[in-house]
């Protein structure tokens, strides 16, 4: 076998409390696809931000095209021959296309010359752009290949791409596997960052697949079907449940025939969710990200409505058109999945904080006034019963470390006895003590009667806190299953979207 | 040596009631310069400008008459900048609660009803209002954006004022100067100190400054003001529904500008002409952010952008120099004011180009 384009031997990189890449070992050939994948938070992003420049590794070598080679800067990086096209595009809306690719470019060529380098670039890749357009008049997929346009010029040997189909439709996903294949077919490397199953096996050569930092398998991917690769991704040891399976009583949240469109073309539209959850019941809501998690959480709190009020109901109410602050005085709690800027307010004390959730169950108004000795109360009961560390009530919330503003919220919403909870990713980046500490609390919960649902992406929580499990896939929610009769083969193909798919009698639309 | 923004853990709570008074003496430092090289005796001129126009009780008066209409209209801002809603046509507004509260005089000219007063003012906050009720509506229809079109709106409402004054709200009897009638006692707000100018209009201000205060530190409302503002995801997260936000701070800060708008023309000017008001709307916008966005803040705020009308005038009676200066010098506060904002979030790191930053530090 020839020399391999980029090697890595041992690379290893730890941030405080958590070893995010364990002694990695990862080869990628000339004109290689190669697949990067596993769950989010398994690792993925640092590895390359340590191959782009942006990171320095603790330990472990890298060898470029055979050679011993410390990145020390992404431009070192471009200088060798490594492209990056990130997830979050750096483009000037108000600039043309050829000038946002001349500002990037150190020394290079300008105006015309460029636009003809642009122009050629573009058509030999299908990438069709005009230099002259301005940026915002441009969709998302084709701001994309303003930035490969822009790394291309410079005529990488390796093109890394992180997640880039998050941000595209379906249509403009297929445009850029072509233009990757055929890169690819020119000899450029592609590393190709994702966690969608699916696009991996149609699209790359191998794959390397991580979790919790290290590298767990490396399969060609064509070889493998979407559950082989979901068992990779998510490991297979499933825990039993931890505790007894409880009778449940009376349902609290009944979803009935919940659809929304998407309202951009980044988010997912929702069709047809049909769940409930039960007193006394912990619901859990799987998938991998970007499945329409976000956007059924926003409808389920009443963030945003629904079109008519029958599809959500709350202890027997009908309440899709009613509000967040009527289904709180139904008796629902939310924990939203952003802590700050959704959950709390950084810049604000967690007394002012307290108001945000509790403040109509816990009489922190007197009519228009804010009782705040009420909510220093509340604040301090908080912190006291869900072991909050805090350099006093009166400190931002912001400098609250993740762990102890989760506790923060969801002691917030649980101290309200509701009668449903909705929990959106409750231990997401949350340290190890903190999150036993919520699992517990939700457990206890479940166990007052509460009807709890839990949307995560960490299948282990799920099926330690669960009884029942059902899981999102583009959108759709498959049937709940117990979680005693779920195995990882069953979940593998649910998140992959195996049984809808084949339920609805769809195999493998796109 | 380099010079270097390190960005702050927290925001810093003492820059952000420092920042002002540093813009005030990089201000005052600039003013030194501009006085000297348009060739007048800088220190003399800065006397002139800043001094002498509140050496005296009725210079204090003329003060507290001008900051009046600013620290009504700045409370009114201050809600909708906290919320992140940027409502730049105060004058449009003031211009208009001016004259739905002045139509009532031209209407009634003999009348010596003591409501007139009264009436004039709720017409006034509700002329204020339906001026600001255009933008909030395009906002909450279209997603128009609310600084463009609350600004374009000022100029509609000045042509509107010159249309009257210059045609059918001419005082008859005033030989054809463009130019209402005198308000009658009645429609009149009454002086408070006798021998000054100072009328009742400046007890409204107090008024409005600790209403204003309550209503952001202790009430529900204010408090979601604030969370709109600071974090949107936040406030839809307790309910707040962010197009009746918008409604909300446009109608509210409409409806002070409006008040300010009629407290002016039925207190000092006392008849509706062309000109009410030297750009008090404008000048509130750096009244409110040099207060902090906070009420006692805009009241201190106030008396310095006043004080900016008053030495303007003063420096052009006694030097000669253009009316223009009291805008440049408004012009460079806000200027000042907003770089030094940075030091709120960033603190400033002098290194040796020699020493090896500790870049992780950062």
């Amino acid at each position: 076998m020839s020399t391999p384009l980029l090697e890595l031997k041992g690379v290893t990189k730890a941030f405080p409390g958590v070893v995010a890449n364990d002694t990695i070992d990862l080869s990628i050939a000339e004109g290689e696809i190669h697949a990067l994948l596993g769950e989010n938070g398994a690792g993925k992003s640092t590895l390359v931000k340590i191959i782009y420049g942006y990171y320095s590794a603790d330990a472990g070598d890298m060898s470029w095209l055979g050679e011993a080679v410390k990145v020390s800067s992404p431009a070192h990086a471009r200088q060798i021959g490594i492209g990056m096209v990130f997830q979050h595009f750096s483009l000037f809306d108000a600039l043309s296309v050829r000038e946002n690719i001349e500002l990037a470019i150190a020394a290079g060529k300008t105006g015309d010359e460029l636009s003809q380098d642009i122009i050629e670039i573009s058509t030999t890749y299908g990438l069709g752009l005009d230099p002259e357009r301005d940026v915002f008049s441009l969709s998302v997929g084709e701001r994309q290949r303003v930035e490969i346009v822009r790394c291309l010029l410079q005529s990488p040997k390796l093109l890394i791409m992180d997640e880039p189909t998050s941000v595209l439709t379906p249509q403009e996903a297929d445009n850029l596997f072509e233009v990757l294949r055929k890169l690819a077919d020119q000899g450029c490397a592609v590393l190709y960052i994702s966690h969608k199953l699916e696009e991996i096996r149609r699209l790359c050569h191998h794959a390397t697949i991580l979790r919790h930092g290290k590298v767990v398998a490396q399969c060609d991917p064509t070889k493998e079907d979407t559950r082989s690769l979901a068992e990779m991704m998510i490991g297979k040891t499933l825990k039993p449940p931890a505790y007894e399976l409880k009778q449940t009583g009376a349902e609290k949240l009944v979803v009935r025939n919940l659809s929304r469109n998407a309202e951009t073309e980044r988010s997912i539209s929702l069709s047809d969710i049909s769940f409930d959850v039960c007193e006394g019941e912990i619901f859990g809501i799987a998938g991998v990200a970007g499945n329409g998690q976000t956007e059924l959480m926003e409808m389920l709190s009443g963030e945003i409505l629904a079109d008519d009020d029958s599809v959500i109901s709350i202890d027997g109410v009908a309440c899709g058109r009613r509000g967040v602050r009527a289904r709180r005085q139904l008796g629902a709690a939310i924990v939203p999945e952003e802590r700050l800027g959704h959950g709390a307010v950084g810049s604000m004390s967690l007394v002012e904080n307290a108001f945000l959730g509790g403040h109509r169950r816990f009489n922190l108004t007197r009519g228009l006034w804010m009782n705040y000795a009420n909510a220093r109360k509340f604040a301090q009961q908080t912190c006291d019963d869900y072991d909050v560390r805090h350099a006093g009530i009166q400190v931002d919330a912001g400098s609250l470390s993740g762990g102890n503003l989760q506790k923060f919220l969801i002691g917030r919403e649980i101290l309200q006895e509701p009668l449903v909870m909705l929990a959106s990713q409750p231990t997401w980046g949350v340290d190890a003590g903190s999150q036993l500490a919520i699992h517990k609390a939700l457990l206890d919960l479940a166990a007052r009667g509460t009807a709890v649902l839990v949307i995560s992406q960490d299948l282990d929580e799920l099926l330690e806190l669960c009884n029942r499990v059902a899981v999102m896939f583009a959108g759709k929610l498959s049937e709940p299953h117990q979680v005693a009769d779920l195995s990882a083969e069953k979940i593998g193909l649910l998140m992959g979207g195996a049984e809808l798919e084949s339920a609805k009698g769809v195999a493998n639309a796109h | 040596m380099r010079i270097k923004l390190v960005p702050r853990q927290t925001h810093s709570k003492v820059m952000t009631w420092m920042t002002p008074v540093m813009a005030l003496v990089l201000s005052l430092l600039s003013g030194t310069v501009m006085f000297s090289l348009l060739g007048y005796p800088p220190l003399e001129s800065l006397y002139a400008f800043f001094i002498s126009p509140i050496s005296d009780l009725y210079g204090l008066s003329e003060l507290i008459i001008k900051a009046t209409p600013l620290a009504i209209i700045a409370v009114g801002l201050a809600m909708g900048f906290r919320a992140n809603v940027w409502n730049i046509g105060a004058e449009g507004q003031f211009t208009i609660g001016a004259l739905t509260g002045s139509a009532l005089v031209i209407y009634f000219p003999e009348s010596d009803n003591v409501l007139m007063l009264p009436a004039m003012l709720i017409l006034g906050v509700a002329g204020g209002m339906a001026w600001a009720s255009i933008p909030a509506f395009l906002k909450t229809r279209f997603n128009t954006n609310e600084i463009l079109t609350s600004l374009l709106l000022v100029y509609v409402a000045i042509l509107i004022l010159s249309t009257l004054v210059h045609g059918p709200w001419k005082d008859p009897a005033g030989y054809n100067f463009p130019e209402s009638v005198i308000f009658q006692d009645v429609a009149t707000l009454p002086i408070i100190v006798p021998g000054t100018r100072l009328h009742f209009g400046a007890i409204f201000a107090l008024l409005v400054v600790a209403t204003g205060w309550v209503l952001f530190s202790r009430t529900l409302a204010g408090f979601q003001v604030r969370v709109s503002g600071l974090a949107p995801h936040a406030a839809r997260y307790t309910g707040v529904r962010s197009d009746r936000m918008v409604w909300y701070v446009l109608l509210g800060a409409g409806g002070l500008a409006g008040l300010a708008g009629i407290i002016e023309v039925a207190g000092p000017i006392g008849q509706v002409q062309p000109l009410i008001s030297p750009g008090y709307g404008f000048a509130a916008i750096i009244v409110a952010f040099l207060g902090r966005l906070h009420p006692l803040g805009i009241l201190f705020a106030s008396l310095v952008l006043a004080l900016s009308y008053l030495g303007g005038e003063f420096v052009q009676i006694k030097l000669g120099l253009p009316l223009g200066i009291a805008g440049v010098f408004q012009g460079m506060l806000l200027f000042f004011l907003l770089s030094c904002d940075v030091l709120i979030n960033y603190r400033v790191e002098f290194r040796r180009p020699g020493t090896k930053s500790s870049a992780s530090s950062a």
